[in-house]
């Protein structure tokens, strides 16, 4: 199963730099979505994916999946929430000032500020 | 009191949160920001006096043991750098108050400044590797606002390179934390180094080398050294100067930290691969940071690029780890922090004097402002490593460091780098204080005598922490001890051990 997890985080990781590495500002930000994605999933795996209940202790079961991955997830996914928001508010009042969203033509020099 | 060394993050974040309720008065932000910034540095300079007597202090949240709560440790290079941070903080919010704007502070611009100090001072004082990411994310988000801050073209164009950037050395920083948590199965700093120790018995596995350079990866990029720099001078040209001088003093000086902490207390088994990879990367930072400082003619292009060549000396003697070189970094770095501020706001005051930070459209500024000019060129020299200023004492001890590992190539490239920032800095003060003086169109409005005040007391900090070094020593010494013997450092946070 992890080898399988692996499998898939790496064709995300694989599709967030190509979408990262492209002109259009919005793709990147899509890139950097995947790229979080991967990045939870990874976490997710590292910590074992072993059969076991939902950390929930009224389950009473034998033994319970890590929960501490879970949380370190729940935490980065909030984290790069909030990031985001900001990247596309960011972008947008890029666009409107600017009037553009293509990489190419947000170069920095003397004659462009 | 033994809950001291929280006291430096939780003052920023209730004023932080205060100043959100205050956002249309701007004379009460004023006051609570200084009023916090003043008791963050009291209590900061209290606690490096706590851990001078009483050694290492720690403080496990919520009680819970060592390795399975969050513990906030604070040895004394972590103490001395939260210090650090709050004179500089404390010293860039007398600056702002004069130059920032009432059209910035109505929109959190003490808020955000607050909620940056607080992810400084927390990843400085931490002791959990994953809470080391939620305070650099605190201090990261805080730092995109304050970047874009004003809306203007350069900062929105700017700030969208300098988030993407970060956005993605956090995805790395999280993936790395992965793998380390997959190995050793702890997130504690201290037992992440017991555990690494006990694996590294015969000889340091292949992944926790991996898992080293990963590291040297992520917080390379935070602190801008050679292959990962390129996003820094772009970004750091946009903010306003306040603004400027608090990144250029803290932001980078953090991933410098990290690696620090990651490289001493982690991944100290094996040095023959990873702290080569150190040195190598190191001098290579010098050098292309020198070439950025000689290249440029414009003011805040070449302090920024000296950004670059500090974070390479200091890297240069961490990757020696000898006592002598060890004692040499922290003391360079904090020297950095007080001598980057202090320059950035100088900058920032010639370039609001001549409304350009073109060097060719400045000169003759001695005439009218010979209070300026004389600062600036003591904080030079003070830059440059002249013996009487703290420049000095650090850089010897790093090349008398690097002498002793044998790491001649590091100690003969910061020896020269010296000359050339010394260069670099020299351009700015004889194209832009001598010579015929010249009128400039808004010079009048700049309130000069009060935007000094800042600067000079960095100075003069720099400059009795050149030549009271007798007296600053004992600390630095006791710093680089526990760098250099990772024992002290797990025996204060894991009691048993």
């Amino acid at each position: 199963m992890e080898i399988l997890m692996a499998f898939i985080i790496g064709i995300l990781f694989m599709s967030a730099t190509y979408l990262m590495l492209s002109k259009s500002l919005l793709r990147i930000i899509i890139g950097t979505g995947l790229l979080s994605h991967g990045a939870h999933l990874l976490l997710l795996t590292m910590g074992g994916l072993k059969r076991g209940a939902a950390p929930l202790l009224g389950e009473h079961a034998p033994s319970y999946t890590d929960p501490l991955p879970q949380a370190l997830i729940l935490t980065a996914i909030v984290i790069s929430f909030g990031v985001t928001a900001f990247f596309l508010v960011l972008a947008y009042r890029t666009y409107q000032e600017l009037g553009t969203d293509n990489m190419d033509r947000l170069r920095g020099n003397e004659g462009n500020d | 009191m033994i809950n001291f060394l929280i006291l430096p993050i939780l003052i920023p974040l209730i004023s932080g949160v205060l100043l959100i309720f205050a956002a249309k008065h701007v004379m009460l932000q004023r006051w609570i920001a200084g009023l916090s910034a003043l008791l963050t540095v009291i209590f900061s300079a209290l606690l490096v006096q706590k851990v001078k007597t009483d050694g290492i202090q720690t403080l496990n949240l919520s009680n819970w043991e060592a390795p399975f709560g969050i513990t906030l440790v604070s040895d004394m290079m972590s103490a001395l750098l939260v210090l650090t941070t709050s004179i500089v903080a404390f010293a860039c919010l007398i600056y702002s108050f004069k130059s920032i704007g009432h059209e910035r502070e109505k929109y959190y611009y003490y808020a955000a400044f607050s909620f940056l100090i607080v992810g400084v001072n927390g990843a400085f004082t931490t002791g959990d590797i994953f809470n080391l990411f939620v305070f650099f994310e605190v201090m990261l988000m805080s730092s995109y606002v304050l970047i874009v801050l004003g809306g203007t073209k350069i900062q929105l164009r700017e700030s969208v390179k300098y988030i993407l950037v970060n956005v993605i050395s956090s995805a790395l920083f999280v993936i790395a934390v992965g793998f380390l948590y997959s190995v050793v199965g702890t997130l504690n700093m201290a037992h992440i180094s017991v555990r690494i120790s006990e694996i590294s018995e015969v000889a340091q596995p292949g992944i926790i080398t991996v898992i080293a350079v990963l590291f040297l990866i992520v917080f390379g990029l935070k602190g801008a050294i050679f292959p990962l720099y390129f996003w820094l001078p772009g970004s750091y040209y946009a903010p306003p100067a306040p603004v400027l001088a608090l990144f250029g003093a803290l932001l980078t000086k953090v991933g410098v930290y990290s690696i620090a902490r990651t490289y001493t207390l982690f991944f100290y088994h094996d040095t023959g691969f990873t702290h080569q990879l150190l040195s190598t990367l190191a001098i290579l930072t010098i050098i292309l940071g020198v070439i950025g400082a000689l290249a440029y003619w414009d003011i805040k292009k070449i302090v920024i690029y000296n950004i670059i060549i500090a974070v390479g000396v200091i890297l240069v003697g961490l990757s020696s780890m000898t006592p002598d070189s060890l004692a040499g970094s922290i003391f360079y770095l904090i020297h950095d922090m007080l001598v980057k501020a202090a320059l950035f706001l100088l900058a920032g005051i010639m370039a609001a004097i001549a409304g350009t930070s073109n060097l060719k459209k400045i000169t003759g500024l001695i005439k009218q402002y010979p209070g300026l000019g004389w600062t600036f060129f003591i904080a030079a020299l003070t830059l440059a490593g002249i013996p009487p200023f703290s420049g000095f004492i650090g850089k010897v001890l790093i090349v008398k460091g690097g002498f002793e590992a044998e790491n001649f190539w590091g100690a003969a490239i910061v020896l020269m780098s010296s000359l050339l920032v010394l260069f670099s800095i020299m351009k700015i003060f004889i194209n832009g204080f001598w010579g015929t003086p010249r009128a400039y169109k808004d010079a009048d409005q700049v309130p000069v005598g009060k935007l000094m005040i800042a600067p000079v007391i960095l100075i003069i900090l720099g400059v009795f922490y050149g030549v009271g070094s007798e007296f600053v020593f004992p600390y630095i010494s006791q710093a680089a001890e526990t760098l250099s013997n990772p024992n002290i450092y797990i025996e204060a946070v894991l009691k048993e051990y």
